[in-house]
């Protein structure tokens, strides 16, 4: 079932749709191409923004470099805040790539007026209000903290964490592992597509100048979730990480 | 769908996104109001405690963006449609 809301002067703007798609076949899958169409404009974005800082790199960094240098540093200091200084290191592309591509969809979503390009079905918006970019993202994290724990720890050593402080915990343990990307995607999928549809239904009641100020909230919030989404893979990563016998024996002495 | 279905779905959308704010917002201006009374005590400190505000606020707000999911699920993707 789809829904659709229309202006009330039928202004192409104030179109709403949920649950529709422009599907791409490709063998027996079918794909959602608006989402593909702009993840890929993200990705140009990113890729773009990133060569034109390096291209021609200064010992004293001016314009576009210095701007680079102070976004590398912003990821930095989140993923070194949460992982330590002997950690962070090998996790920042990780962790910066998800924040960066995470931010990038959010505010060129709202940015980007990508309601006048008309499709023959659906719509352009962030990507991230598609719940298979997110589950896809919260999985890559699922995969990236397990193998943290078994690259440090080794399969047996890292289960055996499970059992940490007590193995009460262990059915706990357990279920996080199944609710952290649960979690993770909803967050993230439901804050961008609520913002959405909050100015959606607000340009249908007044369509100008109101829905503005909830704009710039939603700008505000989308920063927000990204900052989120990437503070908490490194906790997540942090915690597999963490030696429990060592911390014991350091207590001990 | 049947009228029954969809009646039940509707109502059970509202309920999802109307219940699910009660408790976070309760949790939210109970977090704001330690937090204005922290910088009130200790104004130096206002930077670090509006960073750990929003970001524990956020967390908050998702509890209710997950009944609004559900919600969501319910009138656009209903699984019960038939």
């Amino acid at each position: 079932m789809v829904w659709m809301w229309h202006g009330l002067l039928g202004a192409p703007l104030a179109s709403l749709e949920v649950g529709e798609h422009l599907y791409w076949e490709l063998g027996n899958l079918k794909i959602h191409g608006q989402v593909f169409i702009t993840s890929w404009i993200v990705m140009a974005l990113l890729i773009g923004a990133s060569l034109l800082g390096t291209r021609n790199a200064q010992r004293v960094p001016q314009g576009w470099q210095n701007f680079m240098e102070y976004v590398l540093d912003f990821v930095r200091t989140l993923t070194r805040n949460q992982l330590g200084e002997k950690e962070y290191r090998a996790w920042l592309p990780f962790v910066g790539t998800l924040f960066l591509f995470i931010f990038t969809c959010n505010w060129t979503g709202i940015l980007v007026p990508w309601k006048l390009i008309e499709l023959p079905a659906g719509e352009l918006a962030a990507s991230t209000n598609d719940i298979n970019t997110t589950a896809a993202l919260a999985l890559l994290t699922s995969l990236a903290y397990f193998y943290a724990g078994f690259s440090r720890k080794g399969l047996l050593g890292y289960f055996k964490g499970y059992l940490y402080p007590s193995p009460i915990m262990l059915p706990f343990k357990i279920i996080e592992d199944f609710t952290k990307p649960l979690s993770l995607s909803f967050r993230l999928f439901g804050n961008i597509l609520a913002d959405e549809l909050v100015v959606g239904v607000l340009v249908l009641l007044v369509p100008v100048l109101l829905p503005v100020p909830l704009m710039v909230l939603g700008l505000f919030l989308s920063g927000i979730q990204a900052l989120i989404f990437a503070t908490l893979a490194s906790t997540y990563i942090a915690e597999a990480l963490e030696d429990h016998e060592h911390e014991e024996e350091a207590e001990i002495a | 769908m049947d009228g029954l279905t969809s009646a039940a779905s509707v109502l059970a959308a509202a309920l999802a996104v109307g219940l699910g704010a009660i408790g976070p917002g309760l949790g939210q201006g109970r977090a704001a109001g330690q937090a204005v009374e922290g910088i009130a005590r200790q104004p130096e400190a206002e930077g670090k405690i509006r960073g750990t505000l929003l970001l524990s606020l956020a967390f908050m707000e998702a509890l209710t963006i997950y009944g609004l999911v559900v919600a969501l699920v319910l009138l656009f993707a209903n699984p019960f449609a038939g």
